[in-house]
């Protein structure tokens, strides 16, 4: 095909469109695109499917039958993506970097801070589409169940918007790890291991006070059981915040200030 | 459009770019030369805005890149060809590009026609191509907006013969059209082969710059004696800067006829005299690969 088929003649003449700047839901669109159609992106998000089959199946199987209401079984179906989904979340970003398609990226979307406001975004959809399918899953198999338990397919809204909260943070979280790191490894190396460390100085008693406010172990632990009271709110919005914010802050912050390449 | 004004850019206290002052017009190929670790990408990544000049500044399309609303669609860029997500397949990578900049995504399959990537090649994931294949993908990658300037870093690294002469065809064509190339390459005969006008920098500066007639005109004389000691006694007595060339012989920075008549005064039989043409650009070249270019690393 001849070049002229596909360009313009002659390049000056401008076409319309031409300096309308993305919007965000197009960039957020984009960066969904981006979750899934990396080799990584699409086998993670299969196993937290396949981990979510397993976890409504084993738990409708092997469970007490007073186990086997819909509001137990979709507490355990959300588990494999409130853990492994954010690791999603930090490559979105912090391949960027170790990929290095920062280079592309940054060339089409300048001002920076919008693409990571895009990614977070499209975390959030991810995460809600996670809950979705956990919901789905769930009902199937409390459905297939058949319990006799009272209750069984009573769940709380209160509970049902906890858990949206704790899957969307969780997402947050991972994408400002991935953001403040800029690699891949470590980011993932510090998400899960930086709560764990934190909960185990939980266990020194002159620190106890503090750590159960920034501890994502028990301020958000609640999150996912109880329909919480407000001062387990006020604890799970400020270990949220700290958890989402310090690392978002960083990465904006490195992403302004330095170079990229 | 482009323009670069005085730039410079310093890594721990060392400019790596100093005063780099260039224009590259619409219609022409301008061809960014100079050895590993002069400063192209360097500078290349100051003019879109990813990396900050510590003074100076750079234009594209009449204002600065970062400011461009949508620049895929006026600046076709590529830094770097292996900056490509390992997992994505290859039309994939180029279908990105183009939902975010707002083109439709059947330009992706012209375009990687255009490029000679077939579809079991845009099938692929990008970890299994070649560096050729991975120049081919990014330059379509930076096509895809249909912009008015491209920007390719080191684009021929990787391709074969055969694909020199394609990218030379597109870039012609491309600034035939009103387009604007700047290209950087280690190696005078890519830019040579693929440019009508070079910028040639060494170690973080400018050294040279023009057509390449204009570039040639400049390069002096190479003269030739069989007694190749006396002629560099003479010509050193007539107060000619004279460097031993390439191949034997002097490279002189003065017109033939100067040359000629410095020889006769001294009695010097020459066997060869002549503007230097191409070999004086390359033992330009060659200088800076060897002083500068090793200062540099
Ligand atoms: N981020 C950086 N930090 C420190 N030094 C750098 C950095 N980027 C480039 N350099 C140095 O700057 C010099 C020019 O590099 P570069 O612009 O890549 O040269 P070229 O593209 O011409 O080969 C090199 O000596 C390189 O080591
Ligand atoms: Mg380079």
């Amino acid at each position: 095909m001849s070049a002229h088929a596909i360009d313009r003649g002659d390049l000056n003449a401008a076409p319309a469109g031409r300096d309308k700047r993305p919007g965000l839901a197009r960039l957020t669109k984009v960066e969904l695109r981006k979750m899934v159609d990396t080799r990584s992106g699409f086998w993670l998000q299969l196993a937290v499917l396949g981990l979510t089959v397993l976890a409504v199946v084993i738990t409708v199987l092997a469970g007490h039958s007073e186990d086997k209401t819909f509001r137990h079984v979709f507490s355990n179906a959300l588990q494999p993506a409130g853990i492994l989904l954010p690791v999603v979340g930090i490559l979105l970003v912090s391949s960027e970097w170790s990929q290095r398609t920062a280079l592309i990226s940054f060339a089409l979307v300048p001002e920076r801070p919008r693409l990571i406001v895009a990614k977070v975004l499209a975390g959030i959809v991810l995460a809600l589409a996670a809950t979705v399918v956990a919901l789905v899953v769930a009902a199937l198999g409390t459905a297939l169940a058949s319990t006799s338990a009272p209750h069984a397919w009573s769940l709380p809204l209160g509970l049902l918007a906890q858990d949206i909260i704790y899957v969307a943070t969780a997402m947050v979280i991972g994408i400002g790890f991935g953001a403040a790191l800029q690699a891949s490894a470590p980011a993932i190396v510090l998400y899960f291991a930086l709560p764990v460390a934190l909960a185990a100085l939980g266990s020194i008693h002159a620190l106890k006070g503090v750590i159960e406010w920034v501890s994502t172990a028990e301020a958000l632990e609640p999150l996912t059981t109880t329909v919480m009271s407000g001062s387990e709110w006020v604890k799970a919005l400020v270990a949220l915040a700290l958890w989402m914010g310090v690392p978002l802050v960083i990465g904006l912050w490195r992403l302004t200030r330095r170079d990229v390449g | 459009m482009i323009e670069a004004e005085k730039l410079t850019k310093k890594f721990g206290g060392r400019a790596v770019v100093e005063d780099v002052t260039f224009r590259c017009e619409p219609g022409t190929v301008t061809g960014f030369l100079g050895p590993n670790g002069a400063g192209k990408s360097t500078t290349m990544r100051m003019i879109c805005g990813f990396a900050t000049p510590d003074t100076g500044r750079a234009e594209v399309c009449g204002g600065s890149y970062r400011a461009l609303p949508n620049p895929g669609r006026r600046v076709g860029v590529l830094l770097d060809a292996s900056a490509q997500h390992g997992g994505r397949r290859g039309r994939e990578a180029l279908a990105i590009t183009a939902q975010t900049m707002g083109v439709e995504e059947e330009r992706v399959d012209d375009l990687l026609g255009r490029v000679g990537l077939d579809r079991a090649a845009a099938r692929k994931r990008v970890r299994q191509y070649s560096l050729g294949m991975r120049q081919r993908l990014g330059i379509a990658n930076a096509l895809i907006g249909d912009p008015e300037v491209l920007i390719l870093d080191e684009p021929a690294n990787g391709l074969d013969p055969e694909g020199m002469r394609w990218m030379r065809g597109l870039l012609r064509d491309f600034a035939e059209r009103g387009g604007t190339v700047l290209l950087s390459s280690h190696l005078l005969h890519e830019v040579d082969a693929i440019a009508d006008r070079l910028v040639i920098i060494g170690a973080g500066k400018i050294v040279a710059e023009g057509s390449k007639d204009e570039l040639l005109s400049d390069a002096g004389t190479l003269v030739r004696a069989d007694d190749g000691d006396a002629l560099g006694r003479v010509l050193a007595g007539a107060g000619l800067e004279a460097r031993e060339a390439e191949g034997g012989g002097f490279l002189v920075d003065a017109e033939p006829r100067a040359v000629g008549a410095a020889a006769q005064g001294g009695g010097v039989a020459l066997v060869h005299l002549a503007p230097a043409g191409d070999a004086g650009l390359e033992q330009l070249f060659f200088d800076l690969t060897t002083d500068n270019g090793k200062e540099a690393e």
